[in-house]
């Protein structure tokens, strides 16, 4: 049950950052919302589209982020607030787009709230996309908690309305993904009529002109940084060491001093206006100690541009020794964590600090090395891409040909580690699988004589993967296109898609047939259930040996969290304790050493696989591997 | 109320899909209703694929503290799985570290598919009470099939943690933020699931 529109100004609610972030564009009055999912961003949108109906605002899952940010961007330019929502990796996406608007200006309040994920903890990569305030000149914002997430979110409408550029918010999974307190504000009781001047085109040219524009706006925004309230200092007046941090480092800050009892001796400086630098407030920071370091994550961007400011400013400030991530003083990949600057803090400042014996420690990781078995991420029991990735595997070494498969990200991504067998062999960004094929499909005149094989899924489909298709039926790439639709975007919290037949708003619409999609670019299309595993494979080896074009094959499978909850199990599926001849049969448990479902048990007292009950969601497809015919199954 | 400590630290941890992030919230808007700054910190995204799940809770009546809670600095871990104290001791415990732990395993993937063994329970517990002030032991799991689904466990346990006197949480407070937070029609079986924690862990203190 979404909390965010709670109509108590001065109630004090636990809310997730990202909730609060969504709570500060309601109180706002945001009207347009829209994003592609994306975590440690999912929540913001997902909480909003909860509410929408009752609060009368427009809420979108859009196909990617570049449509999310343009379809923030249509409410802005018609006079409304927008947000659009994502993860580092959308800005991305996103940022084509951006680097024209920014350019164009923008009318209504437009923000844009960007969470990254330093460690990647549900990544691919860990940029930092604060980088991109400095290429687009625009403003950044950078929540350090949940009361800030929230007021941050809503005066950053009004700043981007004043200024006439989107704004950009920038948070990290663990202020998105943490839970604090967080006071609430008045809900708007109007909405602004929209309407689109017609009289005064949005456009980027002249470019140099906008761009000297764009530049006279971000000299505007400093001097509206350099009275925030966002920026502050907490120390003593003349500390032996300064801190300078922005995003989740205040918290680790603030408790690494707190813990060391250097209240005394360490200040810290907090910027929450990160981009462009508050200059005046920073010099007089800067004047408070001969010794600064920055606490970021992840990429040295205040460090760099703080060092830069101040080399300008040297004779009024005086020399600095900085440390950061440039002395090594700190990591420069990862995220942060307090215990992370609690060892910096107590080695810089010669304090002891010791919170459990030695004796201790060693006990305790012993016991968790011995006791603690590890647990390796799988597919779930019943997940159709578990049984996509065996046809695959089978197929590909019956063809022989030592043919591979390019992936992509979701769920599925697992097919690179012994949840798929192994069998996925690049990852990089949504629909790259598919991209990368068009390029090794056109190798084979080059001598590339190993089948191709992409692999997205279906969100990803509509994300990314059409015009990788378009690419390769106009130019011929050679390659086997798989598509797992698994009728959910189930990585993310199972949003809707244009698959599903489901908007954000819980209206039900006409899904957008992959196939028809696929065949009217000209492409050869298949569909298969992955359950039926001898038909899949049957099909897979016919289109491995086909020679020319892209060939597309659709593996539909509903995911089996979702399937579950509507219809229960298909199968009752059992192991026969005389048919399985255990350590004997000569397949090296195969069923549960290789296949990997959580609901075939290798019971060591028995020496023989069975099926736990509990946990087997009743897919049936382990009776079709198993070489004794022991696993069977009964339509239940 | 003042806490013995503040900031007062918890880590609730389990395995993706026993509800470690539902307890950490119900048990976090129970103490911000009484007054408390709460933060939460969560591990998300792959772990909810049959991976190690953990929650951090800090409870403080003076600052907001961070999600993470320093090395060594739980005060009581909450397990909804009895290997996974010991994976969260190994970080964050000290010798006056308590603990409240669910009985029932959960075989991880590894072992299920017979390549790693999963210790004796008894080893497990040994080593919880060596590396811990204080345990409760109880098996929410089997209150919680008794009730009708496992899926109550969580419940039990926030109610085992209500009957200790280490922060001030009660069935009624629970009540409150349930109706808030937790779907309606299965209100009845989460305060009996939370009363029935409570008993539980009495029982274990009189044993």
């Amino acid at each position: 049950m979404s909390l965010i529109k709670t109509d108590a100004p001065g109630r004090k609610l636990l809310l997730m950052g990202n909730e609060a972030i969504a709570r500060g564009a309601i109180e706002a009055g945001v009207q347009v919302c829209a994003a592609y999912p994306g975590n440690p961003s999912s929540e913001i949108i997902g909480s909003l589209s909860q509410v929408a109906d009752e609060l009368n605002i427009y809420v979108e899952w859009s196909v990617n982020e570049k449509v999310a940010l343009e379809v923030a961007a249509a409410a802005s330019l018609a006079g409304l607030r927008g947000l659009a929502a994502m993860k580092q990796n959308g800005l991305n996406v996103a940022s084509d787009f951006l680097l024209n608007l920014n350019l164009t200006g923008t009318k209504g309040g437009l923000v844009v709230v960007v969470c990254d994920d330093p460690s990647a903890l549900s990544s691919s990569n860990e940029e930092d996309s604060r980088a991109f305030a400095r290429l687009a000149d625009l403003p950044l914002l950078e929540p350090s908690g949940f009361q800030e997430a929230k007021e941050m979110t809503r005066w950053a409408f009004e700043l981007s309305e004043e200024l006439g550029v989107p704004c950009l918010i920038r948070s990290v999974t663990r202020v998105s993904h943490a839970r604090g307190n967080v006071e609430l504000g008045e809900l708007p009781r109007e909405k602004r009529l929209a309407r689109f001047d017609t009289s005064k085109p949005i456009l980027p040219v002249p470019v140099v002109w906008t761009h000297k524009l764009l530049h006279e706006k971000l000299q505007k925004c400093k001097k509206r940084f350099e009275t925030s309230g966002f920026n502050l200092y907490r120390g003593p007046e003349k500390p032996q060491l300064l801190i300078l941090t922005s995003g989740a480092g205040w918290m680790y800050a603030l408790e690494a001093v707190s813990n060391l009892g250097l209240e005394d001796r360490v200040g810290i400086v907090k910027l929450g206006t990160t981009w462009p630098l508050p200059e005046g407030f920073l010099k007089e920071q800067l004047a408070k100690s001969q010794k600064v370091l920055f606490v970021e994550e992840v990429d040295p961007f205040l460090e760099a541009n703080v060092k830069a400011f101040a080399a300008q400013v040297q004779q009024e400030i005086g020399p600095k020794l900085f440390l950061g991530k440039g002395s090594g003083t700190l990591p420069d990949t990862g995220e942060l964590t307090p215990d992370h600057l609690i060892k910096l803090l107590k080695e810089e400042l010669q304090v002891s600090y010791e919170p459990r014996p030695a004796s201790y420690i060693q006990e305790a990781l012993e016991a968790a090395s011995q006791s603690a078995p590890a647990r390796t991420l799988g597919f779930c029991a019943g997940c159709p891409h578990r049984a996509t990735y065996w046809a695959v595997k089978k197929a590909l070494a019956l063809d022989g040909r030592d043919g591979f498969v390019l992936g992509d990200i979701g769920c599925y991504s697992l097919g690179m580690g012994p949840a798929g067998f192994f069998q996925m062999k690049t990852l990089h960004a949504m629909g790259s699988g598919a991209g990368l094929a068009n390029g090794f499909g056109q190798l084979g005149r080059f001598g590339l004589d190993q089948p191709v094989l992409a692999v997205c899924g279906d969100s990803t489909f509509y994300h990314a993967a059409i015009p990788a298709l378009v690419n390769a039926r106009y130019n011929g790439a050679d390659f086997l296109m798989l598509i797992l639709d698994n009728s959910a975007t189930a990585m993310t919290g199972f949003q809707p898609h244009p698959g599903t037949g489901k908007t954000a708003m819980g209206e039900t619409v006409n899904p957008i047939d992959i196939e028809g999609l696929c065949k009217a670019l000209g492409a050869e299309v298949h569909t298969v259930d992955p359950f039926e595993l001898d038909r899949t494979l049957e099909i897979l080896s016919g289109l491995l040996q086909e020679k020319k074009g892209v060939r597309v094959l659709v593996l539909r499978q509903e995911c089996a969290l979702v399937r579950g909850k509507r219809q229960g199990r298909l199968f009752k599926v059992w192991v026969d304790q005389d048919r399985c001849l255990g350590l004997g049969c000569g397949c090296n448990r195969l069923c549960t050493r290789v296949f990997r479902c959580p609901g075939l048990v290798w019971d060591a007292s028995s020496g023989k696989a069975r099926v736990d009950e509990a946990i087997c969601t009743g897919c049936g497809v382990c009776a079709s591997i198993c070489p004794a015919s022991a696993i069977l199954k009964e339509a239940s | 109320m003042l806490l013995e400590k503040d900031p007062w630290n918890l880590v609730i941890t389990g395995v993706g899909g026993q509800g470690n992030v539902l307890a950490s919230q119900i048990l976090g808007q129970m103490l911000v209703d009484k007054g408390y700054l709460v933060t939460i910190g969560e591990t998300y995204g792959a772990s909810q694929r049959g991976g190690s799940v953990m929650s951090h809770l800090r409870v403080s009546t003076r600052d907001q503290f961070s999600p993470l809670i320093p090395e060594g600095q739980a005060d009581l871990v909450i397990g909804l799985e009895p290997t996974e104290v010991l994976r969260v001791l190994a970080p964050y415990g000290n010798p006056g570290t308590m603990a409240l732990v669910n009985l029932r395993p959960i075989h991880p993937i590894d072992v299920i598919a017979g390549d790693s063994r999963y210790p004796q329970l008894q080893d497990v517990l040994e080593k919880l009470k060596k590396l811990s002030s204080r345990v409760w032991i109880l098996n929410a799991t089997a209150i919680a099939l008794e009730m009708g689904d496992p899926l109550y466990s969580n419940i039990v346990m926030l109610g085992a943690l209500s009957a200790l006197d280490l922060l001030p949480v009660d069935q009624e407070a629970f009540r409150s933020v349930a109706q808030r937070l937790m779907s309606a029609h299965r209100m009845e079986e989460n305060l009996a699931a939370f009363q029935k924690g409570k008993l539980a862990v009495r029982e274990y203190e009189e044993n």
